[in-house]
């Protein structure tokens, strides 16, 4: 073996740089009108790095992830994906995001498909796999994720944690060099909570680079190398999660670790 | 005078009932059946109408209606695309379009294609003269159809989009595979409804001219009402009217039943 199995499709077009960092963020900023919810945001995220992102609502943890993949603009700053600039509009986003994966809260499951057809849409569409192919990738990643049987079902007839799990697995199937996670278990009832993060969590050990914006603590402490707290647009600290949790410098990161753990 | 509340309600009611009744009476009553029966329920008209008024204007009626559908459909689709596009060029001609087509009669719109415009570009358009006439059609039914799939389009979650495009979907793609497919079915319901008013704006091609081969209900009904000096052809073009559009309201009623129970 002399290189990383491509699957057909993704052959990469753009090139990589694999010292490069997964994700660096430089001096981000991002304004809605007046209003400046992002207030130079830096930071890195090595390959096979789970990083979590914490703070209070409003503080630009969501529009900080949603950057990433541009889903928000940024006004300012730099953000590069494996070394490529993405901001620079030479570049295909539309490439670079089939390299990222990204979970959103509310599942966003394409509800007149079946869990399969989910899966294997932009499988088809945007890497061009045969229908055959994404079908077999699309298996092992409903596998992977406890939902094997119910590739038939549509998102209507499933759970929430199930729904989510389909939603992992779909992001899966593109073979993405990363995800991104905006609050997964946040629409979740409690008890359906700790499937999908065993799912997270099985993610994380077979290394994959991981961005979770979450409100679970005990995630973050056991499963995230670094944890990043977040207060009004700014990073206000960041470390090993088990420090910043257990002795947390800022009094900011204080005042809102008292009130949620 | 006092009375209890439930007497004077049955009472009331009791009124209503027979005043109703008595107009009914009135009415049937005051008719000269016999006479009406001469003009308009002639059996042997009738009878002589078949099998034209079946596979000539009912098969015409409602090849026109699917035509007209199927064209407003891709029109209103493309309109409705435009006027939400970011390029302003395309909303202000979507909008220009929409309010044009809607604010004039139909008919007006019909006249216009089936002679206005093959004079101005001195072209004659296929199937004339009920070709330009239906082209017409179309463009209506595409103005009004606009509306309703912008609106589908709207009701279409926004994370539908986000999730989409974060998989590398274009936005092409995301509005081909996504975004129509879920629009198009929250708008059934008003584009079945869609669909009966064309069926009977296709009464108004007649504007446009026709011949023995295109005439559609209305026109034949018309005709055949000339040539008679009897109106039984109009009565049975009513009736194959209701029956088309009857079945049709009903299934509209239950899948908008079925719509509210999904939600």
């Amino acid at each position: 073996m002399t290189g990383p199995v491509t699957p057909s499709g993704s052959e990469p077009d753009l090139p990589v740089r694999f010292d490069a960092p997964a994700i660096e963020i430089i001096d981000l900023h991002k304004s809605f009108g007046d209003h400046e919810v992002l207030k130079g945001i830096s930071l890195t995220v090595r390959p096979g790095e789970v990083v979590c992102v914490i703070g209070p609502s409003g503080s630009g943890k969501s529009t900080l992830l949603r950057s990433v993949n541009l889903l928000e603009t940024p006004t300012g700053g730099q953000i590069l994906i494996e070394g490529i600039a993405i901001l620079d509009p030479e570049v295909d986003v539309d490439r670079v995001r089939t390299r990222i994966g990204m979970v959103f809260q509310q599942f966003n499951l394409f509800p007149h498909m079946t869990v399969l057809g989910n899966l294997c849409l932009a499988q088809q569409r945007v890497l061009g796999r045969k229908r055959a192919e994404a079908e077999s990738v699309a298996r092992e990643n409903l596998a992977k994720v406890g939902l094997a049987d119910r590739e038939d079902a549509y998102p209507a007839h499933l759970s929430g944690g199930q729904q989510q799990r389909v939603a992992i697995a779909r992001s899966l199937s593109m073979n993405p060099d990363m995800m991104l996670f905006d609050e997964p278990t946040s629409a979740l009832d409690p008890e359906l909570v700790g499937d999908v993060l065993a799912v997270m969590r099985t993610l994380a050990d077979e290394g994959m680079t991981m961005m979770v914006v979450t409100h679970e603590m005990g995630f973050a402490r056991e499963v995230g190398n670094r944890l990043i707290f977040m207060d009004d647009g700014m990073i206000v600290e960041e470390g090993d999660p088990r420090e910043v949790l257990t002795n947390p410098r800022e009094p900011r990161t204080q005042a809102f670790l008292s009130k949620v753990l | 005078m006092t009375m209890r509340r439930t007497t004077r309600r049955t009472l009331v009611r009791g009124v209503l009932y027979a005043a109703f009744v008595a107009a009914v009476i009135v009415v049937v009553l005051a008719a000269d059946w016999q006479r009406f029966a001469q003009y308009f329920l002639q059996w042997d008209i009738a009878r002589e109408q078949f099998p034209e008024i079946i596979t000539i204007a009912l098969k015409n009626t409602l090849v026109f209606t699917v035509v007209s559908f199927v064209g407003g459909l891709l029109v209103g689709t493309l309109m409705a695309l435009m006027k939400l596009s970011s390029i302003r060029p395309y909303r202000w001609f979507a909008t220009a379009y929409i309010e044009l087509f809607r604010g004039l009669p139909a008919l007006l719109t019909i006249f216009a294609f089936a002679y206005m415009l093959p004079i101005a570009f001195g072209v004659k358009l296929p199937f004339a003269p009920v070709g330009a006439g239906l082209l017409g059609l179309i463009v209506v039914a595409g103005a009004y159809m606009a509306e309703v799939i912008r609106a589908g389009i709207q009701a279409v979650p926004k994370g539908q989009t986000e999730a989409s495009r974060s998989l590398g979907m274009s936005p092409l793609k995301t509005t081909f595979f996504v975004i129509l497919p879920q629009g198009l079915r929250i708008i059934i319901p008003p584009l079945t409804n869609e669909f009966v008013l064309l069926l009977k704006d296709t009464s108004l091609l007649f504007i446009a001219g026709s011949t023995i081969f295109t005439k559609e209900l209305t026109t034949f009904a018309r005709d055949a009402t000339t040539t008679n000096s009897n109106g039984t052809v109009l009565v049975m073009a009513a009736m194959l009217y209701l029956l088309v559009t009857i079945p049709l309201t009903r299934v509209v009623a239950y899948l908008e039943r079925r719509m509210a129970r999904a939600r």
